[in-house]
């Protein structure tokens, strides 16, 4: 805690060569205490966010809920119109002829649900993001090519430079840095 | 061409693992930085050939007489092209239903595919959905401009306004502007949010300034963090869960255009299921007339193998035999119903003015594709390029055939008339074909045309043994 405060140290960034390596060392680090930590790789692995132990069931609930409120929307804004605001008799069929209201309704749903989708998943994942401090390591720019990274952060309460450094150096990594905040 | 790429099937790595898996997807010996590499280098350090500087220009100069085209139409209106009463809806509406068809198959293959396992999809997923979004945006200017007056095109939608009008919500054409520009939104991000990944990857690896700061900004500082993969995974795998009935529901919509209206030859309830078929069999052909030139062009062989070629193929005969059927049930029902104008529709369309091109879409879209029984035409790259090209055209008369036969011979003769295509109709079909080619020509010298970090997965170190 006490090294976090005087020197502006973001934490501390172990590379690794492949998938395999980088969820054990994950695994490790939870199981040292280890508790604010992140890790990063060039493509998905599902044992990962198990491994640094992050659970997260917030988007689909997102998504509901969009989907409902365009479904919702859709069907209200056609019986508002057909029977309130612009009543027109087509064929003699009922104002409120729900019927002909379900395509419309049907493509309202879809498009709240996906676009709940798309923007829920970027405010969660807190994106736009432009800068963060895990892009000053250099090396990191493999992170989207073929290396696999862990970064135990500084605002861990179990953070020691000198003790975490050893405990990463212990996993075997390719190097281990320090990252700059 | 075929005798080049034998070498992709004849592997042991591959013959050995015809069903499933994931080794015969991707030629065996690559690794994440590899397909990295290969994949990003296309956009970041291969010289733009002079073929890709020709075809540009080529299809830019389409563009151009699609613009000079609607121009053209702004200022004189409709009346230049051949569409009359009774033939209404003629060129403009064929194109229409062709391209938003060839959509299809994209949103097909990264959703429905991707919610079935089918790893397959992965190397051809991204540049399938760049056709849908061209595929889409040249669909939505037949419409558009069919109106006569673009500029007021903003009246299909649904606000307050000083006129005190609304949309009528009855009609299939309402639907339609909800149902295509809901697949034009949906397709567009979906496509997006696959490339994030990969526009992180561009970022990291580009030489120049400008690539930085362009990829960078589009990237949306993606870092590849466990947390976002997570949500990046859920949310994908929801979209397509999403993206599925969507495609479904915008070609029925598309159909219901047709099967709404009483006119014989559109009232028919096969419609909305044969209308998907086809516009998923014309969505194959399209991607395997792209797919075949460009894997050649660039050496994609190696991701783009003849087991995604012959996979395509197989889609293409199932879709074509639903059509088939399409066809089919309309003949039989017209006899069976025994009503006396569809009897006349169909007699009309085999033998009247335009059986000819009846006859030339039955041979496109029945009987040439049933080639495609022989493994030996699934495997053939040639055979497979010129049968998408016949598709293509095959899909293309269906709709005019439906459109344009079924509008001629109205209930009086009276009232019956010739559609004849004008130089301004030919040269806006041409001109949204040279647009759509501009778009794919840019995508593919700005944008990895292959999923990178999809690709990646497939890569045998990609698999993590369980150990807790």
């Amino acid at each position: 805690m006490a090294t976090s405060r005087h020197q502006p140290v973001y934490g501390l960034m172990a590379e690794f060569e492949d998938p395999n390596q980088l969820v054990a060392a994950a695994h490790r680090a939870r199981e040292a205490g280890y508790r604010r930590m992140d890790a990063y790789s060039p493509l998905p692995i599902e044992e990962l966010h198990e491994a640094i132990g992050f659970h997260d069931t917030k988007l689909p609930l997102i998504v509901l809920i969009g989907g409902l409120v365009g479904c919702l929307s859709g069907y209200l804004l056609q019986f508002w119109v057909s029977t309130m605001a612009y009543p027109l008799n087509v064929g003699g069929k009922p104002l409120h002829s729900w019927p002909a209201f379900i395509p419309v309704t049907f493509e309202c749903t879809i498009l709240g649900a996906a676009l709940a989708a798309v923007l829920g998943m970027l405010a969660l994942n807190g994106l736009p993001q432009p800068y963060h401090p895990v892009f000053n390591v250099a090396r990191f720019a493999l992170a989207s090519r073929n290396r696999f990274f862990l970064c135990i952060e500084a605002r861990d309460k179990k953070f020691e430079l000198a003790e975490t450094r050893r405990f990463l150096e212990a996993l075997e990594p390719r190097e281990v840095t320090v990252v700059a905040d | 061409m075929p005798d080049q790429h034998a070498h992709d099937y004849e592997d042991p790595l591959a013959a050995g693992n015809i069903g499933m898996g994931s080794s015969d997807v991707i030629a065996p010996g690559h690794t994440f930085g590899s397909v990295t590499d290969k994949i990003s280098s296309i956009v970041l350090t291969q010289r733009t050939s002079i073929g890709w500087y020709l075809g540009f220009l080529t299809a830019g100069s389409l563009a151009i007489l699609l613009l000079i085209s609607l121009a053209y139409l702004s200022v004189k209106g409709i009346g230049i092209w051949g569409n009359n009463i009774p033939v209404g809806w003629a060129f403009d509406i064929t194109n229409f239903v062709w391209w938003i068809g060839i959509g299809h198959a994209g949103t097909l293959i990264s959703a429905i595919l991707l919610l079935l396992k089918q790893s397959w999809r992965t190397s051809i997923n991204r540049f399938a959905e760049a056709m849908t979004l061209f595929a889409v945006a040249c669909a939505g200017i037949f419409p558009l401009f069919h109106t006569g007056r673009p500029w007021l095109a903003y009246w299909l939608l649904p606000y307050p306004n000083t006129m005190g009008v609304w949309p009528q919500f009855r009609s299939p054409l309402v639907w339609d502007v909800f149902a295509v520009s809901t697949y034009a939104t949906v397709s567009a991000l979906f496509w997006f949010v696959g490339l994030v990944p990969d526009l992180a990857t561009l970022r990291d690896r580009s030489q120049s300034r400008a690539g930085r700061m362009i990829y960078g900004m589009l990237a949306l500082g993606w870092r590849g963090s466990a947390r976002h993969w997570y949500r990046y995974e859920t949310a994908y795998l929801l979209l397509a869960g999403i993206a599925t009935p969507l495609v479904v529901s915008v070609h029925t919509v598309v159909s219901f255009d047709f099967a709404i209206a009483i006119v014989p030859g559109w009232h028919t309830t096969i419609f909305p299921p044969y209308f998907v078929a086809g516009a998923i069999y014309s969505g194959f052909a399209m991607v395997l007339t792209l797919a075949i030139p460009i894997r050649a062009v660039y050496g994609l062989q190696d991701f783009i193998t003849l087991r995604h070629l012959q996979n395509m193929a197989k889609v293409m005969l199932v879709t074509g035999l639903i059509v088939a059927y399409g066809y089919t049930v309309e003949a039989f029902i017209a006899w069976y119903g025994g009503n006396a104008y569809e009897g006349f529709m169909i007699w009309n369309r085999t033998t009247g003015p335009y059986a000819p091109f009846y006859w030339a879409l039955i041979t496109c879209n029945v009987i040439v594709p049933q080639v495609l029984w022989f493994r030996r035409v699934r495997t053939n790259v040639a055979a497979l390029f010129m049968l998408s090209l016949i598709v293509n055209v095959g899909m293309w008369l269906e709709r005019f055939i439906i459109i344009v036969t079924s509008l001629h011979r109205d209930f009086m003769p009276s009232a019956w008339g010739l559609y004849r295509a004008t130089f301004w109709d030919y040269s806006t079909f041409i001109g949204t074909i040279g647009l759509f080619l501009t778009l794919l020509f840019l995508f593919v010298r700005f944008l990895p045309m292959i999923s990178i970090f999809e690709m990646r997965t497939l890569v045998p170190e990609a698999k993590v043994e369980h150990e807790i």
